[in-house]
């Protein structure tokens, strides 16, 4: 029973990682900018969400739909203003600008939030559970993550693939210069794309701000699990990110069950395989396809 | 008030990205200046504020440069939070009262440095103090990662080093080359408690409820969670109690389930570790998911900071953790006279925030130095090195002795216990009350131990 738990367990916990690996695995797909901001920019959305929720007494399900359209504008305007002009100049530059941009706005949050820790309140859900067998328990708050993280992972994926906006992300990840010839704007594009990446990161900051207490530094610390989810399921594709995420969960979970110490390190473990043995990953490329 | 607040402070979020992204390239330039802020040299010295000018018996024995390495940013920064603060508190009172020492007086300039909590950068800065500023004397504190890296620097350039917030196990024998047969150093020194201490108040408080003794430990796999998983079990043996160690986890693990179940299906009445602070809350809300209702919990270094309680909201009622300094302990400084309560006075009405435990300590480096030079006479290093070898002096975290072991180089600081309490409507959402003083009794109690809900 213990290890059906910990099963469960890790496959929340999964919800999570996904969640947060969604935007990284987005913008790689689209642009294949490996945005080393990520986790820093998980938590401006976390302090956004922490000022409106503690501060001013928003509910949370609302300062979730004041802080994404934020997150949002403050992609759009980060692409055209930065990844757009360091794209231009090879491969290795937008990687140290999103490098640059992390150490700036970690020092920055520092600045304005101090270290303190600091935790999105979200009262009674924060510990609800419901009671599976005796010994199967399940938080409601984590429950609500992996739903959150199925709908907009599929919402996504619907949009890519289903809408003009979607068809020419996608184009403008095949090819930008034929994209250009059909008269669409690529930085246009590009632009819209991190848009909606930062997007999901805001949603998933929020998570990461309301399941435990975090401070400018906290992102870096979770970043990793998001680069892992993305990479064991495969680069760019968002159906491989949720699965991908679902495995590092419980890898950890069942790793920890075996003994605490190899929980992260069997994560790791199954991350090394999925590079050495199919370096593709378990679903590839599903964005662009 | 507070919404003011926080709409600048959103306001200025808004702008980061804003700002940032529209200035492209160049912008980066100018936050990144805030990045860089370790070498804050704090102008303690207003040249003879003191000294010859008035002083009329003393003559001038010119500046003593005092390097001062503490952890500012990073994930450590809520030890080195207060010492801006108290950097410029110090500095003004050398200023108007330079130390006396040897029929001569000295001013003070005191060279504050940031190790963002890293190790290997505390060195570099406590290198750079040496040899570049030319210091007289170093001090640090806040974690083994800011004093080990310090003090090995020191004694490697035979400069005296004063150090604080640190168990003195990690300290003294986490810096030798062979831990079984330790050497003692010759430049130095440390106050704080031990394992011992802690172990002794966590065993106190929880014999002031009735348990089956079983106790589960979270403990991860840092410096900090080896030793006390190492040295707790043997502790707490002697009363009776067994410690439940699933095994050492990572800093950073995201789900305790495995945990949470060895606690429950032994039946582990007292919950212990030192987990960092995300970890804790991590574990403990998960824990109240799947129904683990231990009876008391005594954590170490989550609980440390009245913000982490914030953070943890409702359901950190109760929660014990040891307690190294409050406002009520009954010592004053032997520098500027202050008792416990007026120094945390001083730092809430300056910041508005509340009071923390390093307040004290970091204040107390400033009298231990003082004391030294008296004692030494002068600057010289030698001297003051061996001044600290046999200093004895009364600080406000208690009465300071290097003669009394436990080890050579190590003083011990008097050790309570406490639970963290929500006030009802009080300036600050939480505080810490004082439960258990068997190691200490001069402290004042300010309730007994309750159990958890």
């Amino acid at each position: 029973m213990q290890w059906l738990n910990a099963v469960i367990q890790g496959v929340l916990l999964g919800g999570l990682y996904a969640l947060l690996a969604a935007g990284l695995s987005l913008m790689f797909g689209v642009m294949r900018i490996v945005n080393l901001a990520h986790g820093v920019l998980a938590m401006v959305a976390a302090y956004l969400g922490f000022i409106f929720v503690n501060n001013m007494g928003v509910p949370w399900y609302l300062a979730i739909l004041i802080v994404v359209p934020i997150m949002a504008l403050v992609g759009y305007a980060l692409q055209w203003g930065l990844f757009n002009r360091a794209l231009s100049k090879g491969g290795l530059a937008p990687l140290l600008v999103a490098f640059g941009l992390a150490v700036v706005l970690t020092q920055l949050l520092q600045e304005i939030f101090t270290a303190d820790n600091r935790r999105i309140q979200i009262g009674e859900l924060g510990t609800a559970s419901i009671q599976i067998t005796d010994s199967i328990y399940l938080g409601w708050f984590p429950i609500i993550t992996f739903i959150v993280a199925v709908l907009i992972i599929a919402g996504v994926q619907l949009f890519l693939n289903r809408t003009p906006l979607g068809r020419a992300m996608r184009a403008a990840s095949d090819d930008p210069d034929t994209v250009k010839l059909m008269g669409i704007d690529n930085r246009r594009v590009y632009a819209l794309s991190t848009a909606l990446a930062l997007a999901t990161v805001g949603l998933a900051g929020m998570f990461i701000g309301m399941k435990t207490q975090f401070s400018p530094t906290y992102g870096d610390l979770v970043l990793i699990f998001a680069f892992e989810a993305v990479i064991i399921g495969g680069l760019g594709s968002l159906w491989g990110t949720l699965a991908g995420g679902i495995v590092l969960g419980v890898a950890q979970a069942v790793g920890s069950q075996i003994n605490p110490s190899y929980g992260l390190l069997i994560g790791n473990l199954v991350f090394l395989a999925i590079l050495a043995f199919r370096p593709q990953g378990l679903f590839p490329k599903a964005v662009t396809t | 008030m507070r919404i003011a607040r926080s709409v600048r402070a959103l306001a200025a979020v808004a702008a980061v990205g804003l700002v940032v992204s529209a200035c492209g390239g160049g912008g980066l330039d100018e936050p990144a200046a805030s990045d860089s802020a370790p070498a804050e040299s704090a102008a303690a010295s207003e040249p003879a504020a003191g000294g010859d000018a008035e002083g009329g018996a003393d003559a001038s024995g010119g500046t003593i440069k005092v390097g001062f390495v503490s952890p500012m940013t990073g994930p450590l920064a809520g030890f080195g939070e207060p010492d801006q603060w108290i950097v410029d508190t110090m500095g003004a009172w050398f200023a108007a009262n330079p130390i006396e020492a040897g029929g001569k007086s000295y001013n003070v300039e005191i060279i504050l440095k940031d190790s963002q909590s890293d190790a290997k950068r505390a060195g570099e800065v406590a290198g750079e103090l040496i040899n570049q500023d030319g210091v007289d004397v170093v001090m640090a504190h806040g974690t083994p990662d800011t004093t080990n890296p310090v003090a090995d620097q020191c004694e490697a350039n035979a400069t005296p080093c004063i150090t604080s917030d640190a168990p003195w196990q990690p300290y003294y024998l986490g810096r030798q080359a062979d831990p079984a047969n330790p050497e003692p150093f010759t430049y130095t020194y440390h106050f704080f408690w031990g394992l011992e201490d802690v172990s002794a108040v966590y065993q106190d408080m929880w014999s002031q409820l009735d348990t089956n003794k079983k106790v589960g430990g979270l403990f991860p796999n840092d410096p900090d969670g080896q030793a006390w998983a190492g040295a707790f079990p043997d502790m707490v043996s002697a009363n009776g109690y067994t410690i439940n160690d699933p095994g050492l986890y990572q800093n950073g693990s995201q789900d305790f389930s495995a945990q949470i179940s060895a606690y429950k299906s032994n039946g582990d009445e007292i919950l212990t570790g030192v987990p960092i602070p995300p970890d804790f809350t991590t574990f403990w809300t998960q824990a109240k998911q799947q129904g683990l209702t231990p009876k008391i919990a005594t954590i170490g270094k989550a609980l440390l900071f009245p913000a982490s309680m914030e953070a943890l909201g409702d359901i950190g009622q109760n929660l014990g953790t040891e307690v190294w300094w409050t406002p009520n302990y009954p010592f004053s400084s032997s520098l500027t006279g202050m008792s416990a309560a007026e120094l945390a006075q001083g730092y809430m009405d300056a910041s508005g925030k509340q009071w923390t435990q390093p307040i004290g300590f970091s204040e107390a480096l400033f009298e231990v130095l003082q004391a030294a030079i008296q004692a030494a006479g002068g600057p010289d290093k030698e001297a003051v090195a061996s001044a600290l070898s046999t200093l004895k002096v009364d600080t406000v975290v208690g009465p300071l002795d290097w003669t009394a072991g436990p080890v050579p180089n190590v003083s011990k600081t008097p050790l309570t216990g406490g639970q963290w309490r929500m006030t009802d409507g009080g300036e600050f959402p939480w505080e810490l009350v004082i439960v258990s003083n068997s190691l200490a009794p001069e402290v004042p109690l300010g309730g007994s131990v309750e159990a958890l809900k």
